[in-house]
């Protein structure tokens, strides 16, 4: 009995360990950001003009950050869910445009100005094709602000507090169901505070 | 049941293998065609190896022991993703700005935390990491000696009885 209950036990245990392990995300990596003030940054917005945005203008209140671009394929399975959740009007989502020309782009080498113009220009067209679920949408034309944001894939969503401190961060394509269950509960909880 | 179950599984690690296709395979794809045509200014980053081979060769030292996020069995050094080439992009500019090391590791473990790192640094959250596999490898010793004792234990060596021997005495001599 004990001869095939202890392989059995050892297996047993290393199928589950192997199930578990196949069934999670290895894209998914612990953000070290949580509970910290969210990076500093000052940049251009999606509307024309000299215009900046800076994550003090939304001290006070909670938000979202939602990093996107036109060419992330992820970006258009998740887009109709937060237009829909921007409907409700429940919190302020800010978009982060990240790397719009992409360095195969012809345009990569362009001086800033053309570049700004231009990711202006495709972000607009596409927001006005699929919806647009932000307050506003700010240009990370180089990616400097994702790096220091952690961002490594997109689409990824940050909620941040009142004190601008990042309470949330979640990579890949925001759900019907994470929004309900995991996002809002948070939000409701951070704005009692 | 079980088959819809790891038909769910593969299918999972397939559009992972897939999406981590895309994020890395075109990018190894240009970057290949950009070094086929050595100089010409083909929209990307000019390699910047002969500028200065002492800030390259550190770049290169440091990257060797960061992880692409990307494509995450690969250094930051050898990867061609996007993110890796913005990352040494950084990396340089913190070298040319006379960062040492340890601050260039902290400045990306700041950020992606100790998985950017092949060797983390040994502290509580990482002594399973650490030690995790010398603890499995003495319960393994100990479990083997005990099995082993209590295998001897059963093969103890059988003493002839007087009678016994008697008899073998009579059989061998036929």
């Amino acid at each position: 009995m004990k001869k095939v209950l202890i392989p059995l036990v050892l297996f047993i245990g290393l199928v589950v360990f192997l199930a578990v392990g196949l069934k999670r995300d290895p894209r998914e990596i612990p953000s070290p950001l949580i509970g910290k003030p969210a990076p500093h940054f000052t940049l251009f917005t999606l509307e024309k003009g000299d215009a900046k945005f800076s994550p003090v203008d939304m001290q006070g209140q909670v938000w979202m950050l939602n990093v996107w671009a036109t060419w992330c394929v992820a970006c258009r399975e998740e887009h109709p869910v937060l237009v829909a959740f921007a409907e409700k009007n429940q919190v302020p989502i800010v978009g982060l445009s990240y790397k719009e020309i992409q360095p195969q782009d012809p345009a990569y080498k362009a001086p800033f100005d053309e570049k700004l113009k231009l990711a202006r220009e495709r972000s607009e067209v596409w927001l006005k094709r699929h919806g647009n679920p932000y307050v506003t949408s700010v240009m990370d034309l180089d990616g400097r602000v994702g790096i220091n944001y952690g961002v490594y894939g997109v689409p990824e969503t940050y909620v941040i507090d009142k004190a601008g401190v990042i309470r949330y961060k979640f990579v890949g394509a925001v759900s019907p169901a994470l929004l309900a269950e995991k996002i809002l509960p948070l939000i409701a909880e951070l704005n009692k505070s | 049941m079980k088959r819809v179950w790891m038909n769910g599984a593969l299918n999972g690690v397939y559009a992972l293998s897939v999406s981590m296709a895309i994020w890395c395979a075109p990018q190894t794809a240009l970057a290949q065609a950009t070094a086929a045509s050595s100089g010409l200014a083909a929209g990307r980053e000019a390699p910047l190896m002969a500028e200065d081979p002492k800030l390259e060769a550190r770049l290169v030292d440091i990257s060797q022991e960061l992880r692409c996020l990307v494509c995450q069995n690969e250094s930051l050094a050898s990867s061609h993703a996007e993110l890796a080439d913005d990352l040494r992009r950084e990396v340089r500019e913190l070298i040319r700005s006379g960062k040492s090391d340890q601050e260039i590791k902290d400045f990306l473990v700041a950020r992606y935390g100790d998985f950017v790192l092949y060797r983390p640094e040994v502290k509580p959250l990482t002594w399973v990491l650490w030690f995790g596999p010398f603890l499995l490898l003495v319960i393994a010793a100990v479990g083997l000696g005990m099995y082993l004792r209590q295998r001897r234990a059963l093969a103890a060596p059988a003493v002839l009885s007087d009678e016994a021997r008697e008899r073998a005495k009579q059989l061998l001599k036929g």
